[in-house]
C-alpha cells in the first residue's frame, strides 16, 4: 500500500520541485524521466495486489470526502499501461524536444500528467476520480498549449479544456444523482447502496440510475472525445508529437473508457439487461468509431490521420462497454495503448526527420530512408488494422464478437469500421512510406536516434505480442481468456475479409499517386461539425447571447430600473451638492442619513 | 484581545494621520495583525479572546468581540490575509500615500470589527465604518469614471445598509437584545409573520451588499474603477459581510422566513450565476471582467446558504459557504492584485490591446494562471474546494426517489456556471498572455522579487486549502 501512495505522489514531488527548485536547468528532463522510471517499476511491483487505503480530505460532522486508493486487478493493470507508455514517452522526448528551449516546462506538464493520470486509475470514490480527471484536463491544456505563442495552439488548448469542461458539467451532476441514490461516494460504497435502492424502489429503478449514468457518461464523451464533443481532439495534435501519443492516444482519452467500465463493473451492470443508458453508450461509441473512421479517409497530415483514427478506435471501446462487454473494451484499450502510442512516437519521429513536415504528400520513400521507424511503423499499422497475430486482432476480435451478441446492427457499423481502418491506414502508409520522395524535406530525412528508435522498437515487440493470453491475462486491467485463440470463425472470417477489403483497395487507390484521386469535401469538412460549432455555437449561442444579455444587463437592470432609483438619489444629492460645493459631502450624505436613521431607532 | 486586532489598525490609521511613514506603517500594522490572527486561529476557544465593554445602559450597547464559532475565525483570517496583500502590492500615486495607506487600514479594521463584533449595534457600525473609505477612495483615486462608479456604488450600498438596518432594528426589538448570542438565545420571540417580513429585509439589505442579481449593478464598475488595495479587500473581505450576516443572524433566527423566500432566493442566485456569467464573457477588458466575475461567483455561496435553508439540518451546506467564501476572497484579491500589475507594466488592460505577454512577462503569466485556475474551480485550489461541498450539500436532499427538488435543479443549472467561467477565464488568459507578442508587450516588466511576496501568500493560502480543506474545516468543528 505503501508503494502505491509513492506511485500516486512521485510524479507530484518531482512536478514540484522541477517548476520550484530545479526551474530552467538541463536537470529537469532527466529528473522527470527517472521518475516515470520510477513509476514503471513501482506497477510492476503492485501488480495484481488489491487493497483499499484513504484518509479524510474533507470532513464535515460524518460526512467525509477521502482521497483513497483501491487496488484491484483493473486499477494495477492499467498502471502498467500508464507508467509503461509514459516512461517510454519521455525517453522518446528527451531526443525529440532536445533543442526546445522551453524543456523544463515541457516535462514538469508530463510529470503533472503523469500524477494525474496515476490519481484517476487508483481513485477509490468519485469525488477522487472527478478532481484527477480536471487535473488530466489542466495538464493535457499545458501541453497542447506548449508553443503558447502560435495562435493555432493557443486556440487548441482552450478548446481541448472547454470541451472537457462541458463534458465535466454532466459527470459533476452524475456523480451528484449516483450519491443521492447511492449514499455513498466510494465505489465499494455504491454497490451495497445500489442494491437498497434498487429493492425498496424496483418501479423506477432503471429509469433513475440511466438518468445517473448518463450524466456520468457525458464525463466520458468529453474526456475520450466521443461524438459530438471529439472536436478538440484532431486539434490538440497542435501539441508536442510525444504528448500527442502518452495523452491523446494511449491514457488520457482511455479515461473515459477506464472510468465507464469501473463505474459497470463496481455496480454490476451484467445484471440490468437492457438499461436505456447502456443502449445509449453504445450508440453512441458505434457511430463516433464510424464517423471518426470515415473522416480519417481523407485527411493530408499524419497525425490528424492518427488522431481520427484515435477517436474511432475510442468509438469500439465505448461500444464495447455499452454492450456490456466491458472486458473487450478494456482490453482493447490496453492492445491500442502500445500500438497507437507507437504509431504516435513514429509519426513523430517521421516528422523530426523531415523537418516539421507533417503532410503526407510530402513525404514519400521513407520505409527506405528511415527503415527502423518505417519497420515499426509498419507493426503499429498491422496492429491498428488487426491482421491476425497481432495484439489488435485478438481485442477487435473480442469486440465483434460482443457486438454480434447483442445488437447486430453495431455488429455491421462495426465491420464497416474494420474496412474503413486498414483503408486509410494503408493510404497513409502506401504514400508517405513508398514510393518516391515527394518534397525536399524528404529528400533530407535519415534515421532517428537511439533515443528514439528504441522506445519504438519495445512499442513495435508489444504491439505485436500484447494480445496473447500470456501477457494479457497477467497485465491487461480486465480480460476474458478466450478457448479459441486461432480457431476460424464467422467473425474471423468477416474480419479478415474487412482487411483484406481496406488493404487492397487503398493499395489500388494510392499507390503511385502524387496527390489524392479522390476528394470528399464532406469528409475533409469533417462533416462541417467543427464549422456548425464555431460558427453557431460559439458565435451565436455563446457570444452574440452573451452580448444580448450584457446588453439587457447594463440598460435595463443598470438603465431603467436600478438607475431610476439611483437618478432619484442623486437629484436628492445634487440639491444637496448646491448647498455645499464639492463631491466628497455628496459620498458622505448617504452614509449620514444611514447614522442618523441608527441613532433614530436605537435611541426611540 | 480581539480588540486588539480590530483597533490596531485604527491605531496605525492615526500613527499615519500624524506623520507615520505611510507604507511602512501600513506594512507593519498588517503583518502583526496576521500573526495574531493566526495565533486566535490556533487557540480560538480559548475565552482570553473575547472582550466586552458596557458602552450605553440602554438600549445595553456592548463593544463586545469574540469567537462565537469556527466561522468568525475564518472570516478574521481571511481579512487579515488580504489586508496584508493589499498593503504589500498597491502603489499609492505620488503624495497621496495617508489617504491611500489609512484608507487601506480602515477598511480592514471595519471588516475585522464586523467579523469579531458579538453585538449587533457594532457589527452593522463597523461595516459602514468600512464603507466610507472605500467610497473615498474610488471617488478620489480611482481610474476611468471614478466619479460615477463612486456614486454608485454609494447609493447602492448606502441603500442596501438602509434597509439592512431596518430589519435588524426590527430583529433587536423582537428579541430585546442587541448581544447576539442573546438574540438567538430568544430565537422563539420572533413571530412566524415577522420572520417573513424580516427575512425580506434581510435577504435584500445583505444581498444588496454582496451584489446578489438584480442588484448587482454596482459592483463591476466600482472595481474596475478602485484602486487594487480597495478592490481587494472590499471583493475579498468587505463583500462576504452580507453572507456572514446572513449565516450569521438570518439562518439561525429567521429559518421559517427564508423558507417563505426560497424560490426567489434561488431564482436571483441563477440571476448572479447563469446572467451574470454570460454578461462576464462579453466583457472587453480585464478589470469589468474580473468585477462581474466576483458577482458571479457570489451566487454559489447563495446555493449553499439556499441549501441550508432548503435542509436545516444540513451540516455541509454551512461549512460549504463558509469554504467558499474564504476562497473567493483569496482568489478574487490575487486576480484584482495581478489585474494591477499587468496594467501598470504593460499599460493597459483592454483584452484587445493585449497578447503574447507570457512571452516578456513569464512569472506573471504562472502567477496569474494559477490565480485563474483557481477563480474556474481548478480541484488542488481553494475554490474547488468550496464549490464542490456546494453541489454536495445542495444534493443532500435529493433521494432518488422524491425526483429533483428546486434546490437539486438550481444546482444542476448551477454547475453549468462552471463552464461559463471557464470560457471568460480561459479567453482572457488566451488574449492577455498567449499568442504572438504585441505592442503594448514586447518590452512589458515581468515581476520583481517584491511584487511576487503578496501574490505567493495569496497563492500558498489557496493551494493550502485546495490541497487540504480540512485545515480549515477543523476550525469548523
Amino acid at each position: 500500500m505503501n508503494l502505491a501512495w509513492i506511485l500516486l505522489f512521485l510524479p507530484l514531488v518531482v512536478a514540484a520541485i522541477n517548476q520550484l527548485v530545479l526551474k530552467k536547468s538541463w536537470l529537469v528532463p532527466i529528473f522527470s524521466t527517472a521518475s516515470a522510471g520510477a513509476t514503471f517499476v513501482i506497477a510492476f511491483m503492485i501488480l495484481g495486489q488489491s487493497g483499499t487505503a484513504s484518509f479524510a480530505w474533507a470532513t464535515i460532522g460524518d460526512f467525509s470526502i477521502d482521497i483513497g486508493i483501491k487496488l484491484d486487478q483493473l486499477s494495477t493493470g492499467m498502471m502498467i499501461v500508464v507508467t509503461g507508455v509514459g516512461m517510454l514517452v519521455h525517453i522518446f522526448s528527451l531526443a525529440y524536444m532536445k533543442d526546445d528551449s522551453a524543456k523544463a516546462r515541457y516535462f514538469t506538464g508530463l510529470s503533472l500528467f503523469m500524477f494525474s493520470m496515476t490519481g484517476i486509475v487508483l481513485a477509490n470514490n468519485f469525488i477522487m476520480t472527478f478532481i484527477f480527471w480536471e487535473l488530466v484536463g489542466l495538464s493535457s491544456y499545458l501541453l497542447i498549449g506548449h508553443w503558447y505563442q502560435k495562435d493555432s495552439a493557443a486556440d487548441a488548448a482552450k478548446k481541448a479544456f472547454l470541451c472537457n469542461r462541458v463534458g465535466d458539467f454532466g459527470f459533476m451532476v452524475g456523480i451528484l444523482m449516483l450519491w443521492g441514490i447511492t449514499g455513498h461516494l466510494t465505489f465499494d460504497g455504491m454497490k451495497g447502496g445500489l442494491e437498497t435502492f434498487q429493492a425498496a424502489n424496483p418501479a423506477i429503478f432503471s429509469g433513475v440510475l440511466s438518468a445517473a449514468v448518463l450524466c456520468i457518461f457525458c464525463g466520458a464523451v468529453g474526456k475520450s472525445a466521443q461524438l459530438p464533443l471529439h472536436v478538440w481532439l484532431p486539434d490538440a495534435m497542435e501539441g508536442p508529437t510525444p504528448v500527442s501519443a502518452l495523452i491523446h492516444a494511449a491514457t488520457m482519452v482511455a479515461a473515459g473508457v477506464y472510468m465507464l467500465f469501473r463505474l459497470q463493473f463496481t455496480l454490476g451492470f451484467e445484471n440490468f439487461e437492457g438499461l436505456l443508458a447502456s443502449q445509449i453508450i453504445a450508440w453512441t461509441g458505434g457511430i463516433t468509431a464510424l464517423v471518426a473512421a470515415l473522416m480519417a479517409t481523407q485527411q493530408n497530415d499524419i497525425k490528424r490521420v492518427l488522431a481520427y483514427s484515435t477517436l474511432s478506435q475510442l468509438g469500439y471501446m465505448v461500444m464495447a462497454v455499452g454492450l456490456v462487454a466491458g472486458e473487450a473494451g478494456m482490453f482493447h484499450l490496453f492492445t491500442h495503448a502500445w500500438f497507437k502510442a507507437l504509431l504516435f512516437l513514429g509519426s513523430g519521429a517521421v516528422i523530426h526527420a523531415c523537418h516539421h513536415e507533417q503532410d503526407i504528400w510530402k513525404m514519400g520513400g521513407l520505409l527506405k530512408k528511415m527503415p527502423i521507424t518505417g519497420f515499426t511503423f509498419l507493426v503499429g499499422f498491422l496492429a491498428l488494422i488487426a491482421v491476425p497475430g497481432t495484439s489488435g486482432f485478438f481485442s477487435k476480435e473480442q469486440i465483434l464478437e460482443a457486438a454480434n451478441e447483442k445488437e447486430p446492427i453495431l455488429f455491421w457499423i462495426a465491420v464497416i469500421v474494420a474496412v474503413l481502418t486498414p483503408f486509410y491506414m494503408t493510404r497513409l502508409f502506401v504514400v508517405a512510406f513508398l514510393g518516391k520522395t515527394k518534397s525536399e524535406n524528404a529528400d533530407h530525412a535519415h534515421e532517428v536516434g537511439p533515443l528514439m528508435f528504441v522506445p519504438l522498437v519495445l512499442l513495435a515487440v508489444l504491439g505485436l505480442i500484447a494480445g496473447y493470453p500470456f501477457i494479457a491475462s497477467k497485465f491487461a486491467p480486465a480480460y476474458h481468456p478466450t478457448e479459441h485463440l486461432f480457431e476460424l470463425g464467422t467473425i474471423t472470417y468477416i474480419s479478415i475479409t474487412a482487411v483484406i477489403i481496406g488493404v487492397v483497395s487503398g493499395f489500388v487507390l494510392y499507390s503511385g499517386k502524387e496527390k489524392d484521386p479522390v476528394s470528399i469535401p464532406l469528409l475533409q469538412n469533417r462533416f462541417y461539425i467543427d464549422g456548425i460549432y464555431d460558427n453557431f455555437i460559439v458565435r451565436y449561442y455563446q457570444d452574440a447571447f452573451a452580448a444580448i444579455v450584457a446588453f439587457f444587463d447594463e440598460f435595463i437592470i443598470n438603465g431603467l430600473l436600478v438607475g431610476g432609483l439611483s437618478r432619484a438619489a442623486e437629484s436628492t444629492g445634487n440639491i444637496f451638492r448646491k448647498v455645499q460645493s464639492g463631491s466628497l459631502q455628496g459620498y458622505a450624505f448617504v452614509f449620514g442619513l444611514g447614522v442618523i436613521l441608527v441613532i433614530y431607532f436605537t435611541a426611540f | 484581545m480581539l480588540a486588539l486586532l480590530v483597533f490596531l489598525p485604527i491605531a496605525a490609521f492615526i500613527a499615519i494621520l500624524l506623520g507615520a511613514p505611510a507604507r511602512l506603517t501600513a506594512i507593519g500594522a498588517s503583518a502583526i495583525n496576521l500573526a495574531l490572527g493566526i495565533c486566535a486561529a490556533v487557540s480560538w476557544k480559548c475565552t482570553c479572546w473575547a472582550i466586552s465593554l458596557p458602552v450605553l445602559e440602554k438600549p445595553a450597547l456592548h463593544l463586545a468581540f469574540g469567537y462565537p464559532d469556527g466561522m468568525s475565525v475564518i472570516m478574521v483570517l481571511l481579512s487579515v490575509i488580504v489586508t496584508l496583500a493589499a498593503v504589500l502590492s498597491g502603489k499609492s500615486p505620488e503624495g497621496r500615500e495617508k489617504l491611500y495607506y489609512g484608507s487601506s487600514l480602515l477598511i480592514s479594521a471595519g471588516a475585522l470589527g464586523a467579523f469579531a463584533a458579538t453585538d449587533l449595534f457594532f457589527f452593522y457600525a463597523f461595516h459602514e465604518l468600512a464603507l466610507v473609505p472605500t467610497f473615498l477612495m474610488i471617488g478620489i483615486l480611482g481610474r476611468g469614471d471614478r466619479r460615477q462608479a463612486a456614486w454608485k456604488i454609494t447609493i447602492y450600498l448606502g441603500l442596501g445598509s438602509i434597509v439592512l438596518l431596518a430589519g435588524l432594528v426590527w430583529l433587536a426589538n423582537l428579541t430585546g437584545s442587541y448581544d447576539i448570542p442573546t438574540m438567538i438565545a430568544n430565537k422563539a420571540l420572533v413571530s412566524h409573520d415577522a420572520q417573513k417580513g424580516i427575512a425580506a429585509l434581510l435577504i435584500v439589505g445583505f444581498g444588496t451588499l454582496v451584489s446578489l442579481f438584480p442588484l448587482h449593478s454596482w459592483a463591476a464598475p466600482a472595481y474596475a474603477s478602485a484602486p487594487a488595495p480597495v478592490a481587494m479587500l472590499h471583493a475579498g473581505v468587505l463583500k462576504k459581510f452580507g453572507l456572514y450576516g446572513l449565516l450569521r443572524l438570518a439562518i439561525p433566527l429567521v429559518p421559517e422566513g427564508l423558507q417563505f423566500w426560497l424560490t426567489p432566493l434561488l431564482v436571483m442566485l441563477l440571476g448572479n450565476i447563469l446572467w451574470v456569467g454570460w454578461v462576464t464573457i462579453s466583457q472587453k477588458r480585464l478589470d469589468l471582467m474580473l468585477g462581474n466575475s466576483s458577482v458571479m461567483h457570489m451566487g454559489y455561496i447563495f446555493l449553499a446558504i439556499a441549501a441550508l435553508i432548503a435542509f436545516p439540518e444540513n451540516p455541509l451546506a454551512r461549512s460549504a459557504a463558509i469554504v467558499l467564501m474564504f476562497a473567493h476572497g483569496i482568489s478574487i484579491a490575487l486576480l484584482f492584485c495581478l489585474a494591477d500589475r499587468i496594467e501598470r507594466n504593460t499599460g493597459s488592460l483592454d483584452l484587445s490591446d493585449l497578447g503574447g505577454l507570457a512571452k516578456a512577462a513569464p512569472g506573471l503569466a504562472f502567477i496569474f494562471g494559477i490565480a485563474a485556475m483557481a477563480s474556474i474551480g481548478l480541484p488542488g485550489l481553494a475554490n474547488f474546494s468550496g464549490e464542490v461541498l456546494v453541489f454536495l450539500s445542495a444534493f443532500k436532499g435529493y433521494t432518488g426517489t422524491s425526483g429533483l427538488g428546486p434546490v437539486q435543479i438550481a444546482c444542476i443549472l448551477s454547475i453549468w456556471g462552471v463552464v461559463l467561467s471557464a470560457v471568460y477565464m480561459l479567453r482572457a488568459y488566451r488574449k492577455i498572455f498567449q499568442g504572438p507578442s504585441v505592442k503594448f508587450t514586447e518590452s512589458a516588466a515581468d515581476l520583481t522579487c517584491c511584487d511576487r511576496i503578496p501574490a505567493v501568500l495569496l497563492i500558498l493560502v489557496l493551494f493550502a486549502v485546495g490541497l487540504y480543506p480540512n485545515l480549515l474545516l477543523n476550525l469548523l468543528k
